[in-house]
């Protein structure tokens, strides 16, 4: 039984892998380039649940709501400030913005929030199922955790084959200029990708934080880097393959910290990683991407 | 249809085009020759909007469209065929055909455009499921041709229809800008390949290092010494 709560465990924080994950890799898919900032996107918008539900005494889902909109609006202006004016620029040079918008948010959180941690209330109050008499036992965090990742990727793998921004979001992943041929927006498609992404980053901190409640201007910054991982494990550019990555990378995570060491799970996490690319370097179901010259 | 005034662009420093003007009128097919590196890909992005000129007017059905952003061009009725055929290499034919009537909405029009094309690419409907990074070079461009037509353009811009096929998909590219000229289109054709393009030219113009240095009726020029000597290679 053990197992199998541990396998549940590893799958729901595998989940919010995922949702972070699609944030990356639907940048880099459409844009080109490594959000760095993603984390932290995360971060705010945990927060923001946060002043919504404690401060403010919101209900959990408008508290969401309202997380989600205020990050789709900061992605937005994240790519349209610092992002949008470096389209022509080297791969280095955004990669260096993109880690100066990470600390500029974790920063400014610091200033509004102080450096304690905050005591986050889980937003899904329900306890979860139990088996077997109470020997398995499904917390309502995990149980919801998984359900809404899997509606998230349901639904966006629907939105990009069925409609037309989602046609566009192929396009300019596949070829930038031929898409503008087409008379497609590539401007308003990446703006609307970095809108998506942080969108779900919001689902996907409140989701984090009410499995592991405590909250600071860091707590992005890890699970932002294991959902790159998980990203780049899956196929970065790839939906589905953020899927399989962030759900493999939560599994192996929690089981590595139940049967090996809590303190080397991180590094195991790593290991795999390494291993997987050097026998696939393009992830799971990563496509060869030719780089243009 | 197609005007094009004292077009200069340059590359930072560079001008790759000092000032260039011709025409193109409804209906016409015009060749655009040219040695390497002479300005002919800079010419036709300029026109669709992938590049902003210095200065000079680009005037569509009578509109200056020299600032008029790119993705915006195409439903003023231009469609161009870039350069190395640039075809979605991960979506199917279909998909890339159907790409290529995104700024369309009327569903049931853009079916009839789809029936069309394939009477004209009998392949592309063999292949409609196919991934065109699978393709030949040929099908290739036979697909960037049919995208650039699920526009319904009015003017299509070619840019080196014929590079790097063999010589078969050569004569039957021609033979499909014959046709598509013929159904009503007015083509903007730029090839390496001079004789082929004189052949079904209707006028031509030649460029030179950003310059045009010669233009007139095709046949003419075809018969000119010094083209004959420098393009047609005799
Ligand atoms: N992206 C670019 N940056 C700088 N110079 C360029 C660029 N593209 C083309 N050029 C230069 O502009 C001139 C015209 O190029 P191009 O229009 O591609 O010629 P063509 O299509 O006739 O071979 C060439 O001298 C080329 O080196
Ligand atoms: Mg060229």
């Amino acid at each position: 039984m053990g197992f199998l709560t541990y396998l549940i465990n590893g799958l729901s924080l595998g989940s919010v892998y995922a949702i972070i994950a699609l944030g990356y890799t639907m940048v880099y898919g459409i844009a080109k380039m490594l959000n760095f900032a993603h984390g932290d996107v995360i971060m705010i918008g945990a927060y923001l649940v946060f002043m919504c539900t404690s401060n403010a005494g919101m209900p959990a889902i408008v508290s969401i709501v309202i997380a989600m909109g205020c990050c789709t609006i900061l992605g937005m202006i994240i790519e349209k400030i610092a992002y949008a004016p470096l389209r022509k620029a080297t791969n280095l040079a955004v990669l260096i913005t993109a880690i100066g918008v990470s600390y500029f948010l974790q920063n400014m959180a610091l200033l509004i929030f102080g450096s304690n941690p905050v005591s986050f209330t889980s937003v899904i109050p329900w306890e979860g199922l139990s088996f077997a008499g109470g020997q398995l036992k499904i917390t309502g965090n995990a149980l919801i955790t998984i359900v809404v990742c899997l509606v998230i990727m349901v639904v966006l793998m629907w939105f990009v084959k069925n409609t037309k921004p989602g046609q566009a979001m192929r396009a300019v992943s596949e070829d930038r200029d031929a898409a503008v041929l087409m008379g497609i927006n590539v401007n308003a498609t990446i703006s609307l990708t970095f809108a998506i992404g942080s969108g779900l980053a919001a689902i996907a901190g409140a989701l984090l934080c009410s499995s592991y409640p405590s909250l600071t201007p860091y707590t992005g910054s890890m699970p932002g880097i294991k959902a790159f991982t998980a990203a780049v494990f899956g196929g970065i550019g790839s939906i589905p393959g953020a899927l399989i990555g962030g759900l493999l990378l939560g599994i192996i995570e929690i089981l590595a910290k139940a049967y090996i060491s809590s303190q080397l799970a991180d590094a195991i996490v790593f290991a795999v990683l390494i291993i997987v690319l050097l026998v696939k370097p393009t992830g799971i179901l990563g496509k060869q991407i030719k780089e243009k010259v | 249809m197609l005007e094009i005034k004292d077009l200069k662009v340059n590359y930072g420093v560079i001008q790759a085009l000092k000032g260039i003007s011709f025409e193109v009128n409804e209906g016409e097919v015009i060749a655009l020759i040219g040695a390497n590196g002479a300005g002919k890909t800079t010419t036709l992005q300029t026109i669709s909007g992938m590049l902003t000129p210095t200065s000079g007017k680009i005037l569509l059905h009578g509109t200056d469209i020299s600032k008029v952003l790119g993705h915006k061009i195409v439903s003023m009725g231009l469609a161009h065929v870039p350069e190395g055929r640039r075809v979605f290499p991960g979506l199917t034919v279909l998909e890339n055909l159907k790409m290529g009537a995104y700024t369309r909405s009327n569903k049931s029009e853009i079916a009839d455009t789809l029936e069309k094309v394939y009477e004209s690419f009998p392949r592309l409907k063999e292949r409609q499921n196919q991934l065109a990074g699978t393709l030949s070079g040929g099908e290739q461009q036979m697909l960037a041709m049919g995208r650039a037509l699920m526009s319904k353009p009015s003017i299509v811009l070619m840019d080196e229809p014929s590079m790097g096929l063999s010589p078969i998909y050569v004569d039957e590219i021609f033979n499909i800008i014959q046709s598509i000229s013929d159904a009503g289109t007015t083509v903007l054709l730029v090839e390496q390949n001079a004789k082929k393009a004189l052949a079904i030219a209707d006028r031509a113009y030649v460029l030179e290092t950003g310059n045009i240095v010669l233009s007139g009726d095709a046949k003419t020029l075809m018969n000119d010494d010094a083209i004959k000597k420098a393009y047609l290679g005799e």
